[in-house]
């Protein structure tokens, strides 16, 4: 069995784990690669249907275009959407972009503490989210099945073991797991494997006239697209098995300390 | 040494273990700078926080992302990063070495399919690299270089490389360990690693470069193995039921008759299915497929299916080689959920062989009666197991042939199954219950009878309607009540009510009757009840099989004989009347065969006999079977 394949029977077995062992799952959907790989997955999975509700954490700071191709695969794919945003913090203007808050604080507010409003009104003991070890130096250091507490906290100095594909699925009441089927992906797998399926993405990955495309996309305000000409999956291949520079470095957030990325991730941040 | 590569073809896995603070950050750390494969500013970034924070630079905080651990200069959790050589694409797995953090090193371990062993030259062989060792091969890992670090230390001194590598080549070779080589080599200095180095002219090579692409190789999953095709999942959502899972070994394809553990129910693949991928009538080992059935059956979640020809061990009992992570020490006497594949079951352990310090190789002996096995302990032990489970031993194939067991909300322990000739299962499904070892409690079948002082046992009325069955049994019950003993009569009718209130009068059905009936009889009499049932049970074979399932000596047969112009003539019910006008189809005796019993304990004809001589007939036996009862509780 050829590489990438290995990868998608391995994703593909996680979320049928995942599937069978909550009762009340959800999936992050952030619109861009990995998530839209990991609906593709998902589809994989459960053999053309997604019976997992998508969750999409809304900042009002997304790109107009990424709303647009959300709900037009919502009404295609025939998907689940539920959208979650921190209402209370965007109408006080509480924002980085506001300059109210700082990078850091505004991703805490409409990013992780929306995402626990999410959880808590769903009542969701298992959220599928689409991180990779390659992206930065914490998320290496993630699980499969990843729990969290009551307060959405990551005790990263005390993970269940893993091993021969059997997970942590026993957890204390009001705990949730984290289940990430993409942990073993890295960026160039997950552009190998769009081009292999041939899976729809949102236009701002590949290169525009002016010699711009984003590699990550987040928030517009955080997101700053990189120097490129690659303005097709082939080209993006090729570019990435060159480039030395990290995935994240168009990520403004990340960067405001040492351990900013740290900080977030333990308090509950994706 | 930048590099630009072609399209790569594979990817191998491979964790960096052994002791506390030898130097395995600091060598991935050296290994992504000498092989070009660190991101653009990182070193620049790494050298400028410790030039900020006042601290000497290391590789290490490449790897050590947690501030904790760059707080203390060491590894907590693992951690995977990825590189690429000509050859092939990387996954290097960082393991801890300390002690505390044994779990994660498993973690890390469990995942690759080769290693690099590093010793430090100075210190030498320390408890962690032999624990590692030692759990490496458990993981079966085979694939193992050991990489003798720190060569700067002692002056690159060969004769400390020699000694080390003759003390630790015989500790691995003990444990059944054969490594491919040991490298002397500086991770801070950047010797042997992916260039020779020039301060030890007296190595020849290769270096840890060179040995990962030429020495190592990605596993290939094993050929022409059984099918192994445990069930994670049954999806309806259309008409159809499929079920989904992974191939775990072999291979499967339409047309295959495969039969579930544990039901031992039998069908035949209709399809494969997938979606948006090449159709085929065939999935390999490794592939997560839904699958089609011909007959409609009932399979769910923890069920395994395997080609009829070759199905996987089912039983109750297994010797284990297991290693524990959990706080709180496995004990006997204490239930725990066993997973194995995707079946889950209550387990506990059987009986203890041997503990052993996987680092010292000693035997560790408990004062005390207490049986446990504590943390980070190995013991070879046999496991119980609420319900069969089904699974292969590890020599034979290696995803059905390990476990893990859970404590409360924990993943605490591993284990890989032994061979231990256990019984292979016959097709005949009926016998499956040979296999099945009993699950006992505290208090014995044995200790119950001597509490009782009589025996519990199965008193087995059969016999035509109108023969007396009933009348015996309530008598007889009535009879050993006063005596002070424990009775209970099973009655027919009160059974077909509650749990046999699905089954009907077809022979199926009446056979599935008293299988059942028997079964609840067993129960009552382990539970040292004196239990009689009145059944006609016309067939030899059903009674036969109660009598197979009731130990030794505990079931009775009486058969309560009358001749059928006899019982006829009684028809206290009506039946035979109805019968014969044709109202009752497959009436026993007039319409359907009765088989009288070969080798009954005891035979009554109460065409001869009143009922008091009758149930006096019974009491005496069963009076004189209670007399080699000696037991103490
Ligand atoms: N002199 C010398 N020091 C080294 C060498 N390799 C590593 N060290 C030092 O040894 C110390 C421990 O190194 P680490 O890489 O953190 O050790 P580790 O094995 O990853 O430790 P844990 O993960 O905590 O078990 C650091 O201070 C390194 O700089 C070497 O080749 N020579
Ligand atoms: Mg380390």
């Amino acid at each position: 069995m050829d590489y990438l394949s290995k990868l998608e029977n391995q994703s593909i077995y996680i979320m049928r784990e995942a599937f069978n062992k909550f009762e009340k799952l959800g999936m992050l959907w952030s619109i861009g690669k990995d998530s839209s790989v990991l609906l593709w997955l998902a589809r994989k999975a459960f053999l053309g249907h997604v019976p997992i509700p998508l969750v999409h954490v809304d900042t009002s700071y997304k790109i107009p275009s990424m709303i647009e191709y959300r709900d037009r695969l919502v009404k295609e794919w025939n998907l689940q959407l539920i959208v979650g945003g921190n209402e209370a913090v965007l109408k006080e203007g509480r924002t980085f972009p506001n300059g109210k808050a700082t990078r850091v604080e505004c991703c805490g507010t409409l990013k992780k503490d929306a995402l626990k409003a999410v959880l808590d009104k769903h009542k969701f003991n298992g959220v599928i989210v689409g991180v990779r070890r390659d992206e930065e130096p914490t998320r290496a250091k993630e699980r499969y099945f990843s729990p969290r507490d009551k307060n959405m906290e990551w005790n990263v100095e005390d993970q269940p073991p893993e091993l021969w594909d059997q997970f942590k699925t026993d957890f204390e009441k009001d705990a949730h797991i984290r289940i990430h089927p993409l942990l073993h992906w890295t960026e160039l797998n997950i552009w190998e494997y769009v081009e292999r399926e041939n899976i729809p993405l949102i236009p701002l990955y590949y290169a525009n006239e002016k010699g711009e495309r984003f590699r990550s996309i987040g928030c517009y305000p955080c997101t700053f697209p990189i120097k490129s000409k690659a303005s097709n999956v082939r080209e993006i291949i090729e570019e990435l098995r060159c480039t030395k520079t990290p995935e994240r470095a168009g990520r403004a957030q990340d960067k405001e300390s040492e351990d900013a990325f740290e900080k977030l991730r333990r308090d509950g941040y994706m | 040494m930048q590099q630009t590569f072609s399209n790569p073809t594979e990817q191998l896995k491979i964790v960096i273990v052994g002791h506390v603070d030898h130097g395995k950050s600091t060598f991935v750390g050296r290994l992504f700078n000498d092989t070009g494969s660190l991101p653009e500013g990182k070193l620049e970034q790494l050298k400028l926080i410790a030039e900020r924070r006042g601290v000497p630079f290391e590789w290490a905080n490449l790897m050590d992302a947690l501030q904790s651990e760059r707080d203390q200069n060491i590894t907590i959790d693992t951690t995977q990063i990825w590189f690429q050589t000509k050859k092939r694409q990387y996954v290097i797995i960082d393991a801890p070495g300390h002690k505390e953090f044994l779990k994660n090193m498993v973690t890390g371990a469990a995942n690759a399919e080769a290693a690099l062993l590093l010793i430090d030259a100075n210190e030498g062989v320390q408890e962690q690299s032999r624990r590692h060792g030692y759990l490496l091969n458990l993981l079966g890992i085979k694939q193992i270089a050991v990489l003798v670090n720190k060569m700067d230390l002692p002056n690159y001194s060969q004769a400390r490389f020699d000694e080390i590598e003759k003390e630790y080549r015989a500790f691995l070779q003990s444990v059944g360990v054969i490594p491919k080589l040991f490298i002397p080599i500086s991770a801070y200095h950047g010797d042997n690693i992916a260039t020779l180095s020039e301060k030890m002219l007296w190595y020849k090579g290769p270096t840890v470069l060179q040995t990962l692409d030429e020495e190592f190789r990605v596993s290939q999953p094993q050929e022409n193995l059984p099918l192994r095709f445990p069930i994670q999942d049954v999806y309806r959502f259309d008409e159809r039921r499929i079920l989904a899972g992974r191939v775990e070994a072999g291979s499967i394809k339409v047309g295959d008759k495969l039969i579930f553990s544990p039901t031992n129910k039998t069908s035949t693949v209709k399809t494969i299915e997938r979606w948006n991928a090449q159709q085929s009538d065939s999935a390999a080992t490794g592939e997560s497929i839904g699958v089609t059935l011909t007959e409609q059956i009932f399979v769910e979640r923890g069920a395994m299916a395997a080609l009829e020809t070759s199905p996987p061990y089912e039983l109750s009992r297994f010797k284990a080689r297991l290693f524990w992570l959990g706080r709180n020490a496995f004990k006997k006497g204490k239930t725990y959920k066993l997973k194995l594949a995707t079946q889950e079951v209550e387990c506990e352990i059987d009986t203890v062989e041997k503990i052993i310090d996987s680092s010292t190789l000693e035997t560790i002996t408990r004062a005390g009666s207490e049986v446990f096995i504590g943390r980070n302990e190995v013991a070879e032990l046999r496991i119980r197991t609420k319900r069969p489970v089904a699974f292969d031993a590890i020599s034979e194939i290696v995803p059905t042939g390990r476990f893990v067991i859970v404590d409360g909300f924990d993943v605490s322990g591993g284990g890989v199954i032994l061979d231990d000739n256990y019984p292979r299962r016959t097709s005949d499904s009926l016998h499956k219950s040979d296999n099945i070892f009993w699950s006992h409690g505290k208090v014995t079948a044995q200790q119950r009878e001597g509490r009782n002082n009589h025996k519990g046992c199965v008193v087995w009325l059969t016999g035509l309607s109108g023969a007396g069955k009933s009348t015996i049994a309530s008598e007889l019950e009535r009879e050993l009540f006063n005596q002070g003993k424990h009775v209970y009569v099973l009655d027919g009718d009160n059974m077909r009510h509650g749990l046999n209130s699905d089954l009907g009068f077809s022979h199926k059905d009446r056979t599935e009757n008293i299988r059942r009936v028997g079964e609840v009889a067993k129960l009552f009499a382990d539970a040292g009840v004196v239990v009689v049932t009145a059944f006609i049970s016309p067939y030899r074979s059903d009674r036969d099989l109660v009598r197979k399932i009731t130990p030794e000596g505990r079931f009775v047969e009486v058969f309560v004989n009358a001749p059928v112009e006899v019982c006829e003539q009684r028809d206290p019910k009506g039946l035979y009347a109805k019968a014969r006008a044709g109202e009752i189809k497959e009436f026993t005796g007039i319409s359907a065969p009765y088989e009288a019993p070969e080798k009954a304990e005891l035979e009554i004809h109460t065409d001869k006999l009143t009922v008091p001589e009758a149930v006096g007939r019974i009491v005496e036996y069963l009076k004189q079977q209670d007399e080699d009862l000696s037991y103490s509780i």
